[in-house]
Parts: structure tokens; sequence; C-alpha cells
């Protein structure tokens, strides 16, 4: 087989999608410009499929187009009301579950979470806070680990596992005590070979991995969120989604 | 107190990785092994494992920390679990939990001060039949009352090894009360191997078929197709799993299976094995029941010399297949057969993302079938009596016997086996039930069934049942058998999914307010909202089943939760005026200008 062959096609809320084999739903979706709302998909890692933004209706049965192969017959709808209803109780539920304070954070107007939660025209947090205790880990000498901001992406896991090669992250625990560790035995960061330059220092979709001393450079108003939806930004693929 | 020093970690650990390979396959098999040595999983071990695995340090650790049986705290030379099933519950389990650490000056949860003991709770542990229950350091304690807690105090305070306390804490019966084809007739071992080697695989397959066998887990999937997409794969290696994480609260009956019809399970998973073309197979043995695994090695090595296992089976040149059981570390969710895998492997027990299915991309992604234990006993049977004289029994589509497991309030809990199109009504009638109310089919993640309903059956097109069967007479109260199921779910989240791993959380919370007399209607709509957004948006099976008790009650029961509700449209989960008692402990005041109007 040669060039990709891209003879295959579905629908997305009504519109005509080509999709070549192998690509999932989210990839066909990405290539056509049909936006589907993701914060665990990074198009450059394996896809993941644990945010459960990108969960569509494909012939009637909820998927999730992160993970879900393209297939011929297949009539996906995404941006409806219904979806979107779940997707923003999806976010309200992140937002309890960690510690995010939007107008004290450093990554504010440059979060995913946040800009999410404007796409999907989240008022509220709604649910009940959490407040569990997570720490902080400003051992090592370049990045802060701020866990309250962990989502559990594994975005950073994925980059230094498969871009890295170091393998400075993991997940440890179940259910609601699911946290991210280091590879270090004194579970400190600065026990770790991670450097600043690492992919997955520049992957974090919130504020949990910061690089220390640029705190602010770019002052809050002129940041990528404060002036773009998710959804322009999230659609060029292969560019550094901050700025 | 953590006075673990462990210099000599490398020496004792080294034989342990040299007896499983070091095989990064096996890291939780060896995590076991380092539980039992220590107690819990010292940091040091982490390090060692992952240098002699080859595998990175986090790896170890996300395992370790993901099984409730593994810790990574010290968690006392005896750590003692009671079953905090809802029958354990009604049996009385909480307040012999209270006695027994009321007596031994003991908090819940924390391991005492001389590092000799901890008490905690644990998801149901199997032996409804027979509660209340709890395992001492991995075995079964059952029937237990303040005299036998009482003794387990004594010997405890004597330092005795838990192999060398009195049998009878550990007696385990069967409970048999109504056998039917597949636990009433004798087996001979052997026989249905012979009938599938003179048959042949493809027409044992049509056998199968013919049978409409459909697997036993819950989800009744046709067995005969699976094996055949399996058989159907192209792989290095096929492989056959027996999926023994028997975690339903209330299930019980492959306990019985795994006791008493071992050679009958095996035999099954011979036939399938032939039949997919697996030379290796795995018995997944939830940790709950590794009291068994002595006894099931032992019917492994008989097959073994009876030429039933192992190499040219039966004579037949180049039919190989062996077993090798794996035990679990306590994990409801590794009854998702993807989890399953993944646990497996040597992983966290993680559904994985499908397609693909484990049929073509399984245990180290070859094609592979994973069947429940019943299932596997019904596929001996069929092998060695034909498809036709089980399709014989039970219902169009859903053909055979269904093995019961029933407890609660109920003269004769056990073991019951009925043809599938049984009414609940005359399940009831045979098994004591006194005054029943309401029956929970399936366990928490399957239907609660009102009185009204008691005429309906027990098969695939009515009630569908992986086994469990319990029963709640009148003046139970349900909500508390709610709230036991919604803690159960927010304890056995795996914590991948958002929707699951929040949502179970929200949902403990939001059923604890209105038990706690807190709750108002606008709770019960938060209820339904998010029960909708789990079964919706969930990753797995235990995601869109959790909501179950909580919708199923809604719907239901309103005497069971209405009472308890504040007349207020809303009535905030934050109680200010509790908020306050610290600062009036502070002031030593409590007057009413203290108070909140």
């Amino acid at each position: 087989m040669g060039a990709p062959a891209m003879s295959n096609s579905m629908t997305i809320d009504g519109k005509h999608v080509p999709f070549s084999d192998g690509q999932t739903i989210m990839d066909a979706a990405l290539a056509a410009g049909v936006y589907i709302p993701r914060l665990c998909h990074n198009p450059q890692f394996e896809p993941h499929g644990s945010c459960k933004l990108c969960v569509v209706s494909v012939n009637g049965r909820n998927m999730t187009a992160c993970t879900m192969p393209a297939a011929a017959d297949m009539v996906v709808t995404s941006n409806t009301p219904e979806l979107n209803r779940d997707r923003k109780a999806l976010v309200q539920m992140l937002f309890v579950e960690g510690n995010h304070i939007c107008p004290a954070c450093e990554a504010s107007g440059n979060c995913q979470l946040q800009a999410a939660a404007y796409y999907l025209e989240m008022q509220s947090p709604h649910y009940t806070h959490f407040y569990q205790p997570r720490a902080v880990d400003a051992s090592h000498p370049d990045i802060f680990l701020d866990l309250n901001r962990c989502i559990l992406c594994e975005l950073c896991v994925r980059a230094s596992r498969e871009v890295d090669g170091k393998d400075v992250f993991g997940i440890s625990g179940r259910g609601i005590g699911t946290h991210l560790v280091v590879n270090a035995a004194s579970g400190r960061l600065g026990d770790t070979n991670f450097a600043a330059t690492d992919q997955a220092a520049q992957v974090c979709p919130t504020g949990a991995i910061l690089i220390k001393r640029q705190g602010y450079k770019i002052p809050i108003g002129q940041r990528t969120f404060d002036h773009h939806n998710i959804s322009e930004v999230q659609m060029k693929p292969l560019e550094p989604e901050h700025e | 107190m953590q006075p673990h020093e462990f210099p000599q970690i490398e020496q004792q650990l080294v034989p342990v990785f040299e007896r499983y390979g070091r095989e990064a396959n096996k890291l939780l098999q060896i995590l076991r092994e380092v539980q039992e040595i220590f107690h819990f999983i010292p940091a040091a071990a982490i390090t060692c494992i992952a240098a002699h695995l080859d595998v990175p340090r986090t790896r170890v650790e996300g395992v370790a920390g993901f099984y409730s049986f593994l810790s990574l705290k010290s968690a006392g030379e005896y750590r003692i679990l009671f079953s905090d099933n809802i029958t354990d519950q009604m049996q009385g389990n909480p307040e012999l939990m209270r006695y027994f650490c009321h007596k031994l000056w003991l908090e819940p949860g924390k391991v005492s001060e001389d590092n000799l003991l901890s008490v905690d709770s644990t998801s149901c542990t199997g032996m409804c039949d027979q509660g209340p229950a709890a395992l001492v350091n991995g075995w079964p304690l059952t029937n237990l009352d303040h005299a036998r807690l009482d003794l387990i105090a004594e010997l405890i305070r004597d330092r005795k090894p838990v192999c060398d306390w009195p049998p009878m804490l550990f007696e385990v019966k069967d409970n048999i009360r109504r056998a039917g084809t597949l636990l009433g007739e004798s087996c001979i071992p052997g026989a249905a191997l012979r009938a599938t080697l003179e048959r042949g695989s493809a027409a044992t397959l049509a056998e199968m078929e013919a049978s409409g066998l459909r697997g036993r887990g819950g989800a009744g999937f046709s067995v005969a197709r699976k094996w055949s997409m399996c058989r159907a794969s192209a792989g290095e290696q096929h492989y056959i799993v027996c999926n023994a994480d028997e975690g339903e609260p209330g299930t019980f009956k492959d306990r019985v299976l795994l006791h008493s019809y071992a050679d009958l399970v095996c035999e099954g998973m011979t036939v399938g094995a032939r039949i997919i073309g697996a030379s290796k197979g795995f018995l997944y043995l939830r940790g709950e029941y590794r009291y068994l695994l002595h006894q099931l090695e032992q019917v492994l090595a008989q097959r073994r010399a009876a030429g039933l296992l192992g190499r040219n089976i039966l004579g037949e040149s180049g039919f190989d297949f062996d077993i090798e059981i794996h035990l679990g570390a306590g994990a409801y969710i590794c009854g998702e057969e993807s989890a399953l895998i993944e646990s497996l492997e040597g992983k966290r027990g993680r559904p994985r993302n499908r397609p693909p299915f484990p049929v073509t991309h399984g245990y180290l992604d070859q094609p592979t079938v994973v069947d429940n234990v019943e299932t596997l006993a019904c596929a001996a049977r069929i092998a060695a009596q034909g498809g036709a004289w089980f399709a014989a029994m039970g219902t169009a589509q859903s053909s055979g016997s269904k093995i019961l497991s029933i407890a609660g309030d109920c003269a004769r809990p056990g073991i019951y086996e009925y043809p599938f199109g049984i009414a609940l009504q005359e399940i009831l009638d045979d098994c004591g039930a006194e005054d029943p109310y309401a029956v929970q089919v399936s366990g928490p993640s399957g239907i609660l069934v009102s009185a009204q309903e008691f005429n309906r059956r027990i098969c695939f097109e009515d009630l569908p049942t992986a086994g469990a069967l319990t029963v709640f007479r009148r003046g139970r109260d349900l909500l508390q058998v709610v709230q036991n199921s919604a803690h159960f779910f927010a304890h056995e989240s795996c914590g991948f999914c958002t929707p699951c791993r929040v949502g179970t959380q929200l949902q403990k919370k939001i059923v604890d307010k209105i038990a706690n007399d807190h709750g108002t209607v606008s709770d019960l709509e938060e209820l339904k909202q998010l029960g909708h957004v789990m079964q919706t948006m969930s990753h797995c099976g235990l995601g869109h089943t959790a909501a179950n008790p909580v919708l199923d009650l809604l719907q239901k029961f309103p005497d069971a939760y209405q009472h308890k509700l504040k007349k207020l449209a809303f009535e905030p989960a934050f109680d200010l005026d509790g908020a306050l008692e610290t600062a009036r402990n502070i002031t030593g005041r409590d007057d009413a200008w203290a108070h909140l109007p």
C-alpha cells in the first residue's frame, strides 16, 4: 500500500469527514478541522482516553473519540447540548477534585482546564469541593511540581517515557487516591534526572508542572486563552499549545 | 512508628526474584511475597525490585499502590480486615469491629503503637453465607462473634503465628442447598477431554454453539463466538484465562466451584485450550480466596500425573497445555477482563481501551479468551454430554442452569442451582426468605428488585445475574444498603477516568448526606444527574453500573429516603454552625450568641 488511502469517510455533526486506516475519530476530526473538546489527549503522544471530555455519540452509543478507531459507517455527533452538558460536568468534577484557584495561579490564561471551562460555559464548580491535601514539591532547582493542579491526564508520564526516554513520572494509588509519583526513592522531583528542557516539562495542560523563574513573564491578560478560544488553539495540533 | 531499616533486603528478596525468573510480568506475585515477608512494601523493597526486574521505580510503586492487600505503610504483623459487605453489616460486623478495636486499644485504619496489628475493613470477602467474616493476613475468618474475637485477641497477644491458630476459626462450608446438573452429577476427570479429542475441535466448537452457552460472569456473551474469534486470530501464542476474581459483593458460587469442582473447571479450561489452540492458561484467583491456592495446586498436580495436563495430553501428540495460578491482591476492577489481563501482566488493574478486544490482543498482546469459572464448568459438561442436552434446559436465550449465591435475610443461605427461567418468588420460598421486601440481584452493579417484581425470572431476557442474590426483609433500611453500595464503588473505582473516579466519590458524599438527615429534594436531582454522567461517560462497566443501586432506590423505594429529607429545597453540604464548633470549644462558649440563628 502506497499513499494513505482516504477512500473511507464518516460524518461528524453532519459534516463529511474522510479518514485513513488506523486513524481514530479524534485524528480524523482534527484533520478535517472539526473540534472535539479534550484535555488528556495531545496528538504528539499515544492516546490515553482518561479525561472523557472527547466522548462522542457514535451511531447512538457513546465512545471515546481519542481512542476509538474511525470506521466507515460511523455517524458521529459531538457538538450537542447533551454532550456539552456532560462535558461541563466532567470539567466541574476536575475543578472540585483538585485545588484550582485560578486568580492566584501562575498558569491562569495558559491553562487548558480553565479554557475548557470557558468553552463549556462553566459558571461555577457546582459540586462540593474535596479540598484534598496535596503536596507542592519545590525540591528541583528548575521546576515546581504542584499536585494541587494535577488532573491525572498522564501527559507528563507519556512524554517522559515516549520522548525523553526517562520515565520520570508514574501513577500510583487507586480511585480518588490516584496520584502522580516521581522516579525517586525519596519521592522528590529534585532527586530525579528531570530537566526543564524535557518534553515532559512542557506538556502539562494545567499548572502542575511549572518552570521556575519564568513566572508572570507574560502578564495575565496577555496569555493564550485570554484572547483565543481553546477550540482555535487546540486545532493547531503539532504546535506548542503554550505561548 | 516506622522502625524499618532493611540492610539485608537484597539477600532476602533475590531468591523471590529468582523464583519468578526476574520477569516484570510477575511483579504483582513478587509484591505479594514481599508483603508477606515484611507485612508491608518498604520503599527499599520497591527500589530493589525495580533494579532487579529492570523496570522504572514508578512502575513498581504504581502497582504496589493500586491493590488493597498491598500496603505501602506498615500494617502490623497481624492485619485484620473485616468484610464490609451489606450482609456482613447486617450480621453485625460494624459492632464486632468496634468491640475488637476497643478490646485491643486500636483505631481502625491505624497500626498499633507496638507495630503488632492493624484493623480495617475490606470489600466483600465472599463468605456472605457464613459471616460475619474477616481476613487475617489474607486467611478467611468466618462466623465471627464476641467469643471468637476474644480468642483471636488472645492469640495475637501471645504472638501465635496465624498458621497455628485453631482450624475452626477458618472453617469454610460449601452450603450447597440445591444441586442441578452442574453440581449434582459426578464428573469423571478426563471424560470431557476424551470426548473432545474423539469428536475433534471443530465439532466440539459446534457443540458449544448448539448448547447456546453464554458467559456466566454477567455479560452473557456467547462462548462459542468468543472461542471461534480467538481460534481464528493469528498470534504467536493463544491463552485461556479462568476469571476467578469473584469480587461482586454477595457472590460466592465460584468459591464453591473452585473448592469442590476444581477438576471440572480445569477440564473446561483444557477443552477451551484445545479449541482455541492455547498451550498456556491462567487461573486468576482473587486474593480473598488464596486459602484455596494449595488445594488447587494439588488438583493441577493430580491432573498432570493423570496425563490431563502437561505435554501430549491423553497421549495426543502435540496437545500441550498447562495452567498457572495467578493471585490477585484486592481489586474488584480486576474482574473486568481487560483489567484482569493487565493485572496478569503485573500491572495496575486498569481496563484497557477497546478495541482491540482480548480475543485478538489479550495477554501479552496475544489472542486470549477470558471466561468465568462457572462458564468453564458448563463448557466441560457440554464437551462431555453434547450441546443439545444443555440447550434443552433453561429458556430460549438462556440455556442451561445458573448457580446462585443466596444470602441476607433468609433461613438457608448458600448455593442454589436452578435451570434458567426460574421465578424469583420460587427462589425466595426455597431459601426461606423472611417477609422479603427487596432483593439485590447480581450485587451492587445489578438490579435492586422490589416485591412487586418477584414474579420476574432469572435469565438474560429478564433478570440477568452473575450469581449474587441478596435478600432484604421488610423493615431493613434500604438507604443503608444503597449507602454500602455507594461506598463500595467509591473504594473500588480504579481512578483512571474522570466520571468514575470523581463521580463515585460525589455519589457517596450525597448518599451520606441524605443518610445523615441533611438531604433535600435537590440532592435527589443531583444523584440522577451524576448517575447519568457516570453511566454515559465512564470508561468501563464499573462506572457504567456504579449508579444502579442509587437510581433503583430513587425510582422504586421512595419510602426508604423521603422521611429523611429536609423540607428545604436546598441544604448546603457545608454545615456552617458545625464549623463554628472549634471556635466555641476555644472560647468555652455555648450560649445562643455562639450559634447561628
